[in-house]
């Protein structure tokens, strides 16, 4: 029986593996990806207070990870498939073995991996031969191609701008009367040749033989619908906490689990740390901190047993 | 087949891979892929793990246009599992390592 299980390996649950294992609790983390979450795949976290030039995600990672093994935490790479958290006695099971622990602390993030998917037909098909989540990695397999962005926040902009660096041209396809993105961004777009927008208008089909050909977009207004050829399109429709599996806690409409300032669910014993729970301000500090203040509630929780 | 993957290029590519005896994991990558760091651990456990019976090895993208076109690599990581010059499992994105062990067990 464990005192503490953290779900997620990312800021969140490695610093609140650090407090839970320095305060010589034994404490199980369980994390199915890479050390560092959401930073892993982020380039450069330039924001992180003490690292004054900056670090690059994955070390960040890695060094948290490290911290964290100093002091005795056990960390396992597994994927959680089914918990109960409802009685005193939490169960995890993961890759088919079960877990006991006295508290949990979920800190799943909104899994870089797990990009919102757009839910247009053909889409899975054509993931991988034309249909991408990430520009950062893909953008110079579109060397003078035609692509499509879809979407209209901050990182659908960033997407967009990178790859008209490769592309011929970008078509930013997007469901709203106006774009999300903070103005400046927006600006850069606009102020880009290469750019072109699309409001309201939805795409609803991916087409090709092999290799994505073309996408069938439908203007809302309208509903007129017409191909646009595109050899690339680049889902950027937002990410989303993976919290389908939670059952029994309170989220809100978007899956965000929702905790008091203290981290504490809406089920005793079980705490929310980091991206994956309701918050304002989701960054590597402020996800460090709510891990903090998660394993320190956790363990006034198991004073108390 | 040490249980490291190798580091291989377009010129190594039929040497390697395609005349190679058993099954090849190939992971396509590049540095400024961050999806491609998360999976970098997960194909160092899988070359371990399959040691002696997979052999794993990585083709940086970047400096080799090559093999990942003949492949219509269009997004990183992918990987994929070759046998006897044949691709027969492609495997885009990042995935859990169970996910895509399981994949590489079909095959052996």
């Amino acid at each position: 029986m464990y005192d503490m299980i953290i779900l997620g390996g990312g800021p969140a649950g490695l610093t609140a593996a650090l407090y839970g294992g320095r305060a010589a609790y034994k404490v199980l983390l369980l994390e199915p990806g890479a050390f560092g979450g959401k930073i892993a795949s982020a380039a450069w976290v330039d924001n992180y207070p003490g690292f004054h030039k900056g670090i690059e995600g994955a070390e960040l990672g890695q060094l948290l990870a490290q911290h964290a093994e100093r002091f005795g935490v056990e960390a396992k790479k597994l994927k959680v498939e089914k918990i109960d958290l409802a009685g005193s006695v939490k169960k995890v099971i993961a890759s088919g073995k079960e877990y006991l622990a006295k508290t949990v602390i979920i800190a799943t993030g909104t899994p870089g991996t797990l990009p919102r998917a757009l839910g247009a037909e053909g889409e899975e098909e054509f993931m991988g031969r034309g249909v991408s989540y990430c520009a950062t990695c893909d953008a110079p397999f579109f060397k003078n191609k035609d692509v499509v962005v879809i979407g209209g926040g901050d990182e659908a902009m960033r997407e967009a701008l990178h790859l008209s660096r490769f592309a011929r041209k970008v078509t930013i396809v997007h469901r709203q009367k106006q774009f999300q993105a903070a103005p400046k961004l927006l600006q850069k777009a606009e102020a880009e040749p290469k750019i072109e927008f699309m409001l309201e208008t939805a795409v609803k089909k991916f087409e090709g033989q092999q290799l994505l050909e073309k996408v069938m977009i439908e203007d809302l207004k309208t509903k007129r619908q017409q191909e646009l050829e595109a050899q690339g399109a680049f889902i950027s429709v937002g990410r989303l906490p993976d919290t389908e599996f939670l059952e029994g806690l309170e989220k809100d409409e978007k899956g965000y689990i929702i905790t008091n300032e203290n981290m504490e669910t809406s089920i005793p014993g079980v705490f929310a740390a980091g991206d994956v729970r309701r918050k304002s301000l989701r960054q590597v500090v402020t996800a460090a901190a709510d891990g903090a203040i998660a394993a320190t509630m956790a363990i006034k929780y198991l004073e108390k047993l | 087949m040490e249980g490291k993957p190798l580091e291989i290029g377009d010129a190594d590519f039929n040497r390697e891979v395609l005349e190679a005896e058993g099954p090849v994991l190939v992971d396509f990558w590049a540095p400024w892929c961050g999806p491609c760091k998360m999976v970098a651990p997960v194909v160092e456990e899988l070359a371990k793990e399959f040691a002696g019976k997979v052999k794993v090895v990585k083709v940086n993208v970047d400096e080799n246009t090559d093999s990942p076109s003949r492949y219509s690599v269009m997004s990183i990581p992918t990987l994929i599992l070759f046998k006897d010059g044949q691709a027969l499992e492609t495997m885009v994105g990042f995935k859990p390592k169970d996910e895509l062990a399981d994949k590489i067990k079909a095959h052996l």
